[in-house]
Protein backbone atom coordinates (compact mmCIF):
# COMPACT_ATOMS: atom_id res chain seq x y z
CA UNK A 1 0.00 0.00 0.00
CA UNK A 2 1.46 3.40 -1.19
CA UNK A 3 1.47 6.55 1.18
CA UNK A 4 -1.01 7.87 -0.48
CA UNK A 5 -3.54 5.00 0.19
CA UNK A 6 -2.48 4.86 3.68
CA UNK A 7 -3.48 8.87 3.89
CA UNK A 8 -6.76 8.29 2.44
CA UNK A 9 -7.82 5.28 4.56
CA UNK A 10 -6.87 7.05 7.15
CA UNK A 11 -9.13 10.41 6.60
CA UNK A 12 -11.90 7.93 5.81
CA UNK A 13 -11.69 6.40 8.80
CA UNK A 14 -11.71 9.72 10.84
CA UNK A 15 -14.61 10.59 9.13
CA UNK A 16 -16.41 7.50 9.53
CA UNK A 17 -15.68 7.61 13.55
CA UNK A 18 -17.13 11.06 13.50
CA UNK A 19 -20.15 10.71 11.55
CA UNK A 20 -20.73 7.34 14.45
CA UNK A 21 -19.92 9.72 17.00
CA UNK A 22 -22.42 12.84 15.63
CA UNK A 23 -24.87 10.07 15.40
CA UNK A 24 -25.26 8.68 18.54
CA UNK A 25 -28.66 10.60 19.48
CA UNK A 26 -28.59 12.94 22.38
CA UNK A 27 -32.20 11.85 24.07
CA UNK A 28 -31.03 12.80 27.10
CA UNK A 29 -32.12 16.43 27.93
CA UNK A 30 -33.01 15.81 31.56
CA UNK A 31 -32.24 18.73 33.72
CA UNK A 32 -31.47 17.38 36.80
CA UNK A 33 -27.87 17.59 36.26
CA UNK A 34 -28.27 21.03 35.84
CA UNK A 35 -29.98 21.92 38.94
CA UNK A 36 -27.94 22.75 42.11
CA UNK A 37 -28.64 20.57 44.82
CA UNK A 38 -29.61 23.06 47.74
CA UNK A 39 -26.61 22.74 50.91
CA UNK A 40 -28.38 21.79 54.14
CA UNK A 41 -29.20 24.94 55.75
CA UNK A 42 -29.15 25.56 59.27
CA UNK A 43 -32.13 25.92 61.56
CA UNK A 44 -33.66 29.28 60.80
CA UNK A 45 -33.18 32.02 63.29
CA UNK A 46 -36.81 32.84 65.28
CA UNK A 47 -38.39 35.94 65.16
CA UNK A 48 -40.85 36.89 67.68
CA UNK A 49 -44.32 37.79 65.29
CA UNK A 50 -45.45 39.95 67.76
CA UNK A 51 -42.97 42.58 67.08
CA UNK A 52 -42.31 42.41 63.03
CA UNK A 53 -42.47 45.86 61.56
CA UNK A 54 -43.45 46.45 57.99
CA UNK A 55 -41.52 48.82 55.32
CA UNK A 56 -43.12 49.88 52.51
CA UNK A 57 -43.39 52.69 49.84
CA UNK A 58 -43.61 54.17 46.11
CA UNK A 59 -40.20 54.10 43.83
CA UNK A 60 -40.52 57.09 41.42
CA UNK A 61 -38.96 57.73 38.19
CA UNK A 62 -38.03 61.32 38.45
CA UNK A 63 -37.71 62.44 34.63
CA UNK A 64 -39.64 61.94 31.20
CA UNK A 65 -39.85 58.63 30.98
CA UNK A 66 -38.76 57.02 28.30
CA UNK A 67 -41.11 55.80 25.29
CA UNK A 68 -40.71 52.07 25.30
CA UNK A 69 -39.19 50.57 22.39
CA UNK A 70 -41.34 48.45 20.18
CA UNK A 71 -40.54 45.27 19.68
CA UNK A 72 -40.17 43.06 16.41
CA UNK A 73 -41.99 39.73 16.76
CA UNK A 74 -42.20 38.95 13.36
CA UNK A 75 -39.61 36.23 13.65
CA UNK A 76 -41.97 33.58 14.97
CA UNK A 77 -45.55 33.46 13.92
CA UNK A 78 -46.36 31.79 17.47
CA UNK A 79 -45.20 35.05 19.33
CA UNK A 80 -48.40 37.19 19.25
CA UNK A 81 -49.63 40.09 20.33
CA UNK A 82 -48.28 43.62 21.08
CA UNK A 83 -44.29 43.70 22.73
CA UNK A 84 -42.64 46.52 23.95
CA UNK A 85 -39.38 46.71 25.78
CA UNK A 86 -39.63 46.57 29.74
CA UNK A 87 -36.57 48.57 30.66
CA UNK A 88 -37.69 51.09 32.12
CA UNK A 89 -41.54 51.11 33.18
CA UNK A 90 -42.91 53.82 34.28
CA UNK A 91 -46.76 55.45 34.74
CA UNK A 92 -47.55 58.59 35.90
CA UNK A 93 -44.12 58.99 37.68
CA UNK A 94 -44.42 55.40 39.07
CA UNK A 95 -41.32 53.12 38.34
CA UNK A 96 -42.60 49.02 38.33
CA UNK A 97 -40.31 46.16 38.08
CA UNK A 98 -37.49 47.71 40.76
CA UNK A 99 -36.46 45.13 42.98
CA UNK A 100 -36.38 46.24 47.05
CA UNK A 101 -34.37 43.86 49.73
CA UNK A 102 -32.91 43.96 53.04
CA UNK A 103 -29.32 44.64 51.63
CA UNK A 104 -27.21 44.79 55.25
CA UNK A 105 -28.76 45.02 58.98
CA UNK A 106 -29.77 40.84 59.09
CA UNK A 107 -26.45 40.26 60.94
CA UNK A 108 -26.16 36.23 61.03
CA UNK A 109 -30.00 35.34 60.83
CA UNK A 110 -30.85 32.35 58.95
CA UNK A 111 -34.37 31.90 57.28
CA UNK A 112 -35.84 28.96 56.12
CA UNK A 113 -36.38 28.47 52.15
CA UNK A 114 -40.09 28.48 50.77
CA UNK A 115 -40.55 24.96 49.97
CA UNK A 116 -43.40 26.25 47.67
CA UNK A 117 -41.91 27.60 43.62
CA UNK A 118 -42.08 30.73 42.42
CA UNK A 119 -43.25 30.56 38.81
CA UNK A 120 -41.70 32.06 35.86
CA UNK A 121 -43.82 31.95 32.81
CA UNK A 122 -42.98 32.49 29.06
CA UNK A 123 -46.34 33.34 27.48
CA UNK A 124 -46.88 35.95 24.33
CA UNK A 125 -43.28 35.62 24.16
CA UNK A 126 -42.49 37.48 27.23
CA UNK A 127 -41.51 36.46 30.91
CA UNK A 128 -43.87 36.58 33.54
CA UNK A 129 -42.49 38.32 35.54
CA UNK A 130 -40.29 40.83 34.27
CA UNK A 131 -38.52 40.75 37.61
CA UNK A 132 -38.26 38.02 40.15
CA UNK A 133 -37.20 37.84 43.55
CA UNK A 134 -36.64 34.40 45.10
CA UNK A 135 -34.28 33.38 47.62
CA UNK A 136 -31.45 31.49 47.48
CA UNK A 137 -32.08 27.26 47.00
CA UNK A 138 -35.49 28.14 46.53
CA UNK A 139 -36.93 26.08 43.54
CA UNK A 140 -38.22 27.93 40.36
CA UNK A 141 -41.37 26.91 37.99
CA UNK A 142 -40.29 27.90 34.27
CA UNK A 143 -43.56 27.22 32.54
CA UNK A 144 -43.66 27.90 29.11
CA UNK A 145 -47.58 28.96 27.75
CA UNK A 146 -46.35 29.51 24.33
CA UNK A 147 -47.29 27.32 21.11
CA UNK A 148 -43.22 27.92 20.07
CA UNK A 149 -40.14 26.66 21.32
CA UNK A 150 -38.13 28.77 24.31
CA UNK A 151 -35.06 28.18 25.15
CA UNK A 152 -34.18 29.93 28.65
CA UNK A 153 -30.63 30.74 29.27
CA UNK A 154 -29.96 32.40 32.76
CA UNK A 155 -26.36 34.17 32.36
CA UNK A 156 -25.37 34.27 36.10
CA UNK A 157 -21.68 36.11 37.76
CA UNK A 158 -21.65 34.06 40.99
CA UNK A 159 -24.18 31.27 40.23
CA UNK A 160 -23.89 27.98 37.51
CA UNK A 161 -25.04 28.75 34.42
CA UNK A 162 -27.72 26.89 32.56
CA UNK A 163 -28.90 26.78 28.84
CA UNK A 164 -32.03 24.33 28.62
CA UNK A 165 -34.84 24.40 25.61
CA UNK A 166 -38.56 24.17 25.99
CA UNK A 167 -40.70 22.80 23.79
CA UNK A 168 -44.47 24.05 23.88
CA UNK A 169 -46.88 21.71 26.19
CA UNK A 170 -44.27 20.22 27.81
CA UNK A 171 -43.81 19.97 31.55
CA UNK A 172 -42.43 22.70 33.78
CA UNK A 173 -38.84 23.15 34.28
CA UNK A 174 -37.82 23.41 38.19
CA UNK A 175 -34.51 25.01 38.74
CA UNK A 176 -33.00 26.73 41.84
CA UNK A 177 -30.13 28.97 42.59
CA UNK A 178 -27.66 28.80 45.02
CA UNK A 179 -26.02 31.75 45.90
CA UNK A 180 -26.83 35.63 46.18
CA UNK A 181 -27.10 37.79 42.85
CA UNK A 182 -29.20 40.30 42.37
CA UNK A 183 -30.02 41.16 38.97
CA UNK A 184 -29.24 37.75 37.40
CA UNK A 185 -29.90 38.38 33.86
CA UNK A 186 -32.02 35.29 31.95
CA UNK A 187 -32.56 35.34 28.22
CA UNK A 188 -33.89 32.90 25.25
CA UNK A 189 -31.48 32.46 22.19
CA UNK A 190 -34.74 31.93 20.13
CA UNK A 191 -36.20 35.01 20.68
CA UNK A 192 -33.80 37.25 21.59
CA UNK A 193 -35.92 40.53 22.72
CA UNK A 194 -36.72 37.93 25.83
CA UNK A 195 -34.74 39.34 29.04
CA UNK A 196 -36.24 39.16 32.37
CA UNK A 197 -33.95 39.49 35.58
CA UNK A 198 -34.03 36.90 38.92
CA UNK A 199 -32.61 38.36 42.04
CA UNK A 200 -31.54 35.83 44.90
CA UNK A 201 -31.39 37.10 48.08
CA UNK A 202 -30.61 34.88 51.81
CA UNK A 203 -33.76 36.32 52.80
CA UNK A 204 -37.49 36.34 52.65
CA UNK A 205 -37.32 40.53 53.09
CA UNK A 206 -37.71 41.51 49.90
CA UNK A 207 -40.20 42.84 47.03
CA UNK A 208 -40.94 43.94 43.86
CA UNK A 209 -42.81 47.52 42.63
CA UNK A 210 -45.85 46.86 40.72
CA UNK A 211 -47.04 49.27 38.07
CA UNK A 212 -48.53 51.52 40.52
CA UNK A 213 -44.35 51.73 41.86
CA UNK A 214 -45.23 50.20 45.18
CA UNK A 215 -43.97 47.57 47.04
CA UNK A 216 -44.07 46.30 50.96
CA UNK A 217 -42.02 44.27 53.10
CA UNK A 218 -43.35 42.40 55.99
CA UNK A 219 -42.47 40.58 59.04
CA UNK A 220 -38.93 42.30 59.60
CA UNK A 221 -37.40 42.27 63.30
CA UNK A 222 -36.88 45.67 64.58
CA UNK A 223 -33.58 47.03 64.31
CA UNK A 224 -31.44 49.17 61.14
CA UNK A 225 -31.43 48.37 58.23
CA UNK A 226 -30.14 49.05 54.86
CA UNK A 227 -32.70 48.58 52.09
CA UNK A 228 -31.43 48.62 48.54
CA UNK A 229 -33.57 49.31 45.46
CA UNK A 230 -32.44 47.73 42.37
CA UNK A 231 -33.55 48.55 38.67
CA UNK A 232 -31.76 46.62 35.67
CA UNK A 233 -31.05 50.22 33.91
CA UNK A 234 -31.50 52.73 36.26
CA UNK A 235 -28.85 50.89 38.98
CA UNK A 236 -29.13 50.47 42.85
CA UNK A 237 -29.71 53.25 45.03
CA UNK A 238 -29.82 52.50 49.01
CA UNK A 239 -31.40 54.17 52.59
CA UNK A 240 -30.50 53.47 55.94
CA UNK A 241 -33.60 52.74 57.86
CA UNK A 242 -34.78 52.18 61.31
CA UNK A 243 -37.62 50.32 62.70
CA UNK A 244 -39.15 49.30 65.66
CA UNK A 245 -41.64 46.88 66.66
CA UNK A 246 -44.64 46.87 65.34
CA UNK A 247 -43.55 49.53 63.42
CA UNK A 248 -44.45 50.45 59.93
CA UNK A 249 -42.50 53.03 57.86
CA UNK A 250 -42.60 54.11 54.79
CA UNK A 251 -39.83 54.82 52.77
CA UNK A 252 -39.93 55.99 49.49
CA UNK A 253 -37.25 56.16 46.49
CA UNK A 254 -37.00 58.33 43.42
CA UNK A 255 -34.52 57.35 40.23
CA UNK A 256 -33.55 59.77 37.98
CA UNK A 257 -32.45 59.15 34.42
CA UNK A 258 -28.99 57.98 33.67
CA UNK A 259 -27.43 59.83 30.51
CA UNK A 260 -26.63 57.52 27.58
CA UNK B 1 7.77 24.40 -4.97
CA UNK B 2 7.90 23.14 -8.27
CA UNK B 3 4.96 24.32 -9.88
CA UNK B 4 5.68 23.70 -13.11
CA UNK B 5 5.95 20.10 -13.07
CA UNK B 6 1.97 19.89 -11.81
CA UNK B 7 -0.34 19.32 -14.45
CA UNK B 8 -3.47 21.48 -14.27
CA UNK B 9 -6.46 19.82 -13.58
CA UNK B 10 -9.60 22.23 -14.59
CA UNK B 11 -12.12 20.03 -12.52
CA UNK B 12 -9.99 19.97 -9.13
CA UNK B 13 -9.51 23.39 -9.38
CA UNK B 14 -12.91 24.24 -10.00
CA UNK B 15 -14.04 22.16 -6.71
CA UNK B 16 -11.46 23.83 -4.94
CA UNK B 17 -12.68 27.12 -5.74
CA UNK B 18 -16.28 26.02 -4.46
CA UNK B 19 -14.64 24.90 -1.28
CA UNK B 20 -13.23 28.30 -0.89
CA UNK B 21 -16.33 30.21 -1.67
CA UNK B 22 -18.56 27.85 0.32
CA UNK B 23 -16.13 28.62 3.73
CA UNK B 24 -17.27 32.21 3.30
CA UNK B 25 -20.93 31.32 3.20
CA UNK B 26 -20.24 29.65 6.17
CA UNK B 27 -18.49 32.06 7.89
CA UNK B 28 -20.89 34.35 6.53
CA UNK B 29 -23.73 32.49 8.38
CA UNK B 30 -21.57 32.09 11.45
CA UNK B 31 -21.72 35.73 11.73
CA UNK B 32 -25.17 35.91 11.65
CA UNK B 33 -25.67 33.42 14.14
CA UNK B 34 -23.33 35.86 16.65
CA UNK B 35 -25.27 38.93 15.39
CA UNK B 36 -28.55 38.06 16.32
CA UNK B 37 -27.19 36.06 19.73
CA UNK B 38 -28.22 33.12 18.22
CA UNK B 39 -25.75 30.61 18.93
CA UNK B 40 -27.29 29.11 22.14
CA UNK B 41 -30.37 28.38 20.63
CA UNK B 42 -30.03 24.93 19.98
CA UNK B 43 -28.33 23.77 23.17
CA UNK B 44 -27.07 20.53 22.31
CA UNK B 45 -24.52 19.40 20.18
CA UNK B 46 -23.44 17.69 18.14
CA UNK B 47 -27.39 17.03 17.14
CA UNK B 48 -29.94 19.59 17.05
CA UNK B 49 -32.78 19.43 19.69
CA UNK B 50 -31.70 15.24 19.77
CA UNK B 51 -31.32 14.74 15.77
CA UNK B 52 -28.56 14.88 13.31
CA UNK B 53 -30.31 16.45 10.73
CA UNK B 54 -34.40 16.34 11.58
CA UNK B 55 -35.35 19.79 10.57
CA UNK B 56 -36.33 21.93 13.77
CA UNK B 57 -39.37 24.18 14.38
CA UNK B 58 -37.63 27.03 11.84
CA UNK B 59 -38.19 30.19 13.91
CA UNK B 60 -36.60 32.89 15.69
CA UNK B 61 -32.39 32.11 16.71
CA UNK B 62 -33.00 28.47 15.41
CA UNK B 63 -32.70 29.53 12.11
CA UNK B 64 -29.35 30.98 12.33
CA UNK B 65 -27.64 28.31 14.31
CA UNK B 66 -30.01 25.05 12.89
CA UNK B 67 -28.68 26.60 9.08
CA UNK B 68 -25.21 27.42 9.71
CA UNK B 69 -24.88 23.72 11.28
CA UNK B 70 -25.73 22.48 8.36
CA UNK B 71 -23.50 24.51 6.24
CA UNK B 72 -20.80 23.81 7.93
CA UNK B 73 -21.65 20.04 7.98
CA UNK B 74 -21.77 19.99 4.14
CA UNK B 75 -18.53 22.38 4.00
CA UNK B 76 -17.32 19.36 6.17
CA UNK B 77 -17.96 17.13 3.79
CA UNK B 78 -16.74 19.55 0.86
CA UNK B 79 -13.02 19.55 2.60
CA UNK B 80 -13.46 15.70 3.15
CA UNK B 81 -13.77 15.28 -0.63
CA UNK B 82 -11.59 17.78 -1.81
CA UNK B 83 -8.63 15.99 0.63
CA UNK B 84 -9.57 12.80 -1.22
CA UNK B 85 -9.00 13.85 -4.75
CA UNK B 86 -5.80 15.96 -4.06
CA UNK B 87 -4.35 12.86 -1.86
CA UNK B 88 -5.50 11.05 -5.38
CA UNK B 89 -4.54 13.75 -8.66
CA UNK B 90 -1.64 16.12 -6.86
CA UNK B 91 1.58 15.65 -7.48
CA UNK B 92 2.99 17.84 -5.86
CA UNK B 93 3.40 16.19 -1.78
CA UNK B 94 3.23 19.62 0.19
CA UNK B 95 0.25 20.58 -1.76
CA UNK B 96 -1.28 17.07 -0.18
CA UNK B 97 -0.23 17.35 2.74
CA UNK B 98 -1.96 21.28 2.51
CA UNK B 99 -5.22 19.40 2.19
CA UNK B 100 -4.65 17.01 4.58
CA UNK B 101 -4.23 20.07 7.02
CA UNK B 102 -7.14 21.83 5.67
CA UNK B 103 -9.33 18.72 6.85
CA UNK B 104 -7.28 18.65 9.74
CA UNK B 105 -8.29 22.40 10.95
CA UNK B 106 -12.01 22.08 9.98
CA UNK B 107 -12.02 18.93 12.32
CA UNK B 108 -10.78 21.11 14.93
CA UNK B 109 -13.01 24.20 14.19
CA UNK B 110 -15.87 21.79 13.84
CA UNK B 111 -15.10 20.83 18.17
CA UNK B 112 -14.48 24.46 18.85
CA UNK B 113 -18.19 25.19 17.43
CA UNK B 114 -19.25 22.85 19.51
CA UNK B 115 -17.36 23.48 22.29
CA UNK B 116 -18.69 26.61 21.96
CA UNK B 117 -22.07 25.57 22.62
CA UNK B 118 -21.25 23.05 25.26
CA UNK B 119 -19.32 25.04 27.29
CA UNK B 120 -22.06 28.33 26.49
CA UNK B 121 -19.59 30.51 24.81
CA UNK B 122 -16.91 31.04 27.04
CA UNK B 123 -15.15 33.73 25.17
CA UNK B 124 -12.36 32.37 24.54
CA UNK B 125 -13.62 29.31 22.68
CA UNK B 126 -15.63 31.42 20.54
CA UNK B 127 -12.87 33.93 19.57
CA UNK B 128 -11.10 30.47 18.79
CA UNK B 129 -14.06 29.58 16.92
CA UNK B 130 -13.97 32.70 14.78
CA UNK B 131 -9.98 32.59 14.32
CA UNK B 132 -10.20 29.39 13.14
CA UNK B 133 -12.92 29.95 10.85
CA UNK B 134 -10.81 32.27 8.91
CA UNK B 135 -7.35 30.20 8.76
CA UNK B 136 -9.48 27.96 7.47
CA UNK B 137 -10.74 30.31 4.33
CA UNK B 138 -7.30 31.17 3.84
CA UNK B 139 -6.06 27.24 3.50
CA UNK B 140 -8.57 26.69 1.42
CA UNK B 141 -8.11 29.73 -0.66
CA UNK B 142 -4.40 28.63 -1.07
CA UNK B 143 -5.68 25.56 -2.49
CA UNK B 144 -7.46 26.78 -4.92
CA UNK B 145 -4.63 28.99 -5.83
CA UNK B 146 -2.23 26.46 -6.07
CA UNK B 147 -4.57 24.03 -8.02
CA UNK B 148 -5.09 26.98 -10.65
CA UNK B 149 -3.64 27.36 -13.93
CA UNK B 150 -1.78 30.31 -13.55
CA UNK B 151 0.07 28.79 -10.60
CA UNK B 152 0.92 25.92 -12.57
CA UNK B 153 1.56 26.94 -16.17
CA UNK B 154 2.94 30.51 -15.39
CA UNK B 155 6.43 30.48 -14.48
CA UNK B 156 7.33 33.22 -11.95
CA UNK B 157 8.68 36.64 -12.89
CA UNK B 158 11.11 37.08 -10.28
CA UNK B 159 12.47 40.28 -9.28
CA UNK B 160 14.60 40.52 -6.37
CA UNK B 161 13.54 42.46 -3.45
CA UNK B 162 16.58 44.72 -1.75
CA UNK B 163 14.47 47.32 -0.08
CA UNK B 164 14.32 46.91 4.06
CA UNK B 165 11.73 45.77 5.30
CA UNK B 166 11.14 43.75 2.41
CA UNK B 167 7.94 43.09 0.33
CA UNK B 168 7.63 39.82 2.30
CA UNK B 169 8.21 41.12 5.87
CA UNK B 170 5.68 43.90 5.06
CA UNK B 171 3.30 41.18 4.36
CA UNK B 172 4.28 38.25 7.13
CA UNK B 173 3.58 41.96 9.50
CA UNK B 174 0.12 42.65 7.61
CA UNK B 175 -1.33 38.85 8.34
CA UNK B 176 -0.08 38.83 12.21
CA UNK B 177 -1.77 42.11 12.56
CA UNK B 178 -4.77 41.22 10.86
CA UNK B 179 -4.95 38.34 13.21
CA UNK B 180 -4.31 40.03 16.39
CA UNK B 181 -7.41 42.07 15.10
CA UNK B 182 -9.04 39.50 14.64
CA UNK B 183 -8.49 38.25 17.82
CA UNK B 184 -9.83 41.16 19.41
CA UNK B 185 -13.01 41.69 17.74
CA UNK B 186 -13.82 38.05 18.19
CA UNK B 187 -13.42 39.16 21.82
CA UNK B 188 -15.18 41.98 21.43
CA UNK B 189 -18.06 40.41 19.38
CA UNK B 190 -18.14 37.93 22.27
CA UNK B 191 -18.47 40.11 25.46
CA UNK B 192 -15.00 39.05 26.44
CA UNK B 193 -13.13 42.48 25.71
CA UNK B 194 -14.26 46.02 25.44
CA UNK B 195 -14.56 47.77 22.02
CA UNK B 196 -11.37 49.98 22.30
CA UNK B 197 -8.85 47.29 21.29
CA UNK B 198 -10.05 46.30 18.15
CA UNK B 199 -10.76 49.70 16.99
CA UNK B 200 -7.34 51.18 18.49
CA UNK B 201 -5.58 48.23 16.06
CA UNK B 202 -7.48 49.08 13.54
CA UNK B 203 -5.52 52.23 13.24
CA UNK B 204 -2.16 49.72 13.43
CA UNK B 205 -3.77 47.66 10.50
CA UNK B 206 -4.60 50.04 8.51
CA UNK B 207 -1.08 51.80 8.22
CA UNK B 208 0.45 47.93 8.04
CA UNK B 209 -1.67 47.00 5.19
CA UNK B 210 -1.50 50.06 3.57
CA UNK B 211 1.55 50.25 3.66
CA UNK B 212 2.12 47.28 2.30
CA UNK B 213 -0.21 47.59 -0.62
CA UNK B 214 1.37 50.69 -1.95
CA UNK B 215 4.78 49.21 -1.91
CA UNK B 216 3.24 46.03 -3.85
CA UNK B 217 1.44 48.45 -6.68
CA UNK B 218 4.13 51.28 -6.44
CA UNK B 219 7.60 48.93 -6.70
CA UNK B 220 5.72 45.62 -8.38
CA UNK B 221 3.28 46.81 -10.98
CA UNK B 222 4.79 45.10 -13.62
CA UNK B 223 4.40 41.85 -11.64
CA UNK B 224 1.01 41.16 -12.77
CA UNK B 225 -0.29 38.91 -10.15
CA UNK B 226 1.40 41.14 -7.33
CA UNK B 227 0.03 44.13 -8.30
CA UNK B 228 -4.00 42.60 -8.89
CA UNK B 229 -3.74 41.19 -5.19
CA UNK B 230 -2.53 44.09 -3.85
CA UNK B 231 -4.97 46.30 -5.60
CA UNK B 232 -7.54 44.01 -4.16
CA UNK B 233 -6.56 44.31 -0.70
CA UNK B 234 -6.16 48.17 -0.80
CA UNK B 235 -9.96 48.07 -2.14
CA UNK B 236 -11.16 45.75 0.40
CA UNK B 237 -9.44 47.59 3.45
CA UNK B 238 -11.24 50.66 2.15
CA UNK B 239 -14.94 48.34 2.26
CA UNK B 240 -13.75 47.48 5.82
CA UNK B 241 -12.90 50.59 7.16
CA UNK B 242 -16.29 51.88 6.15
CA UNK B 243 -18.20 49.14 7.40
CA UNK B 244 -16.17 48.77 10.86
CA UNK B 245 -17.18 52.34 11.19
CA UNK B 246 -20.78 51.51 10.30
CA UNK B 247 -20.83 48.08 12.46
CA UNK B 248 -19.57 50.70 15.48
CA UNK B 249 -22.24 53.34 14.91
CA UNK B 250 -25.15 50.83 14.72
CA UNK B 251 -23.82 48.53 17.30
CA UNK B 252 -21.98 50.25 19.74
CA UNK B 253 -22.53 54.28 19.62
CA UNK B 254 -26.44 54.08 19.08
CA UNK B 255 -27.48 50.49 19.61
CA UNK B 256 -26.47 49.91 23.17
CA UNK B 257 -29.69 50.01 24.58
CA UNK B 258 -31.35 47.70 21.65
CA UNK B 259 -33.73 45.36 22.85
CA UNK B 260 -32.75 43.22 20.03
CA UNK B 261 -30.67 43.05 17.22
CA UNK B 262 -31.66 45.09 14.54
CA UNK B 263 -31.07 45.07 10.90
CA UNK B 264 -28.36 47.68 10.74
CA UNK B 265 -26.42 46.62 13.40
CA UNK B 266 -26.88 42.67 11.60
CA UNK B 267 -26.08 43.66 8.83
CA UNK B 268 -23.28 45.70 8.67
CA UNK B 269 -21.24 43.19 11.14
CA UNK B 270 -21.88 40.06 9.45
CA UNK B 271 -20.48 41.91 6.14
CA UNK B 272 -17.85 43.38 8.59
CA UNK B 273 -16.69 39.51 9.19
CA UNK B 274 -17.20 38.36 6.01
CA UNK B 275 -14.63 41.33 4.62
CA UNK B 276 -12.47 40.67 7.33
CA UNK B 277 -12.12 37.01 5.89
CA UNK B 278 -11.72 38.25 2.37
CA UNK B 279 -8.65 40.73 3.46
CA UNK B 280 -6.99 38.07 5.37
CA UNK B 281 -7.25 35.61 2.95
CA UNK B 282 -6.26 38.30 -0.05
CA UNK B 283 -3.03 39.21 2.51
CA UNK B 284 -2.25 35.39 2.77
CA UNK B 285 -2.54 34.98 -1.23
CA UNK B 286 -0.06 38.46 -1.16
CA UNK B 287 2.35 37.13 0.82
CA UNK B 288 2.51 33.73 -1.16
CA UNK B 289 2.51 35.77 -4.37
CA UNK B 290 5.81 37.74 -3.52
CA UNK B 291 6.99 35.34 -1.91
CA UNK B 292 6.96 33.88 -5.82
CA UNK B 293 7.73 36.64 -7.47
CA UNK B 294 9.78 38.78 -5.50
CA UNK B 295 12.25 37.10 -2.96
CA UNK B 296 14.16 38.55 -0.62
CA UNK B 297 17.91 39.66 -2.01
CA UNK B 298 20.08 38.77 0.49
CA UNK B 299 23.64 40.64 0.87
CA UNK B 300 25.40 37.20 0.05
CA UNK B 301 22.62 36.25 -2.80
CA UNK B 302 23.25 39.54 -4.62
CA UNK B 303 26.93 39.09 -4.31
CA UNK B 304 27.02 35.51 -5.60
CA UNK B 305 24.72 36.74 -8.54
CA UNK B 306 27.07 39.73 -9.53
CA UNK B 307 30.01 37.08 -9.08
CA UNK B 308 28.81 34.73 -11.51
CA UNK B 309 27.21 37.60 -14.07
CA UNK B 310 31.05 38.70 -13.94
CA UNK B 311 32.53 35.32 -14.07
CA UNK B 312 29.90 35.30 -17.52
CA UNK B 313 31.01 38.77 -18.65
Amino acid sequence: MNKKAILLVSLLTLCGLLLLAACNKKENTEQSANTPQPAAAPAATPIDPATVATINGTVKFDGAAPKPAKIDMSQDPACKGANESENIVVDNGDLANVFVYVKDGLGNRTFDVPSAAVTLDQQGCKYHPHVLGVMAGQNIEIKNDDQTTHNIHPTPKDNREWNESQPPSTPAIEKSFAREEIMLPVKCNQHPWMKMYINVVKSPFYAVTDKSGKYEIKGLPPGDYTIAFVQEKLGEQDQKVTVGPKETKTVDQSFKPVAE
Amino acid sequence: MKAIRAKYNPAHHAFAVFTALATLVVITAGALVTSNDAGLSVPDWPTSFGYLVKIPHFVGGVRYEWSHRMVAGTLLTLTLAIACWTLLVESRKWLRWLAIAAFCTVILQAILGGLTVLLLQPPWVSTAHATVAQTFFCLAVCIALFTGQKWIEEPPRVEFDTRRPSLLMLTLLSIFVLYVQLILGGMFRHHGMSWWPHVLNAVIVSFVLAWTAIRAISVYSNIEAVRRTAILLISLLIVQLCLGFTAFFTRVAWGQGAVQPELPMVASTVAHVAVGALLLATTVVLSIQVWRHVPVAFEERVSEAQQHNASVA
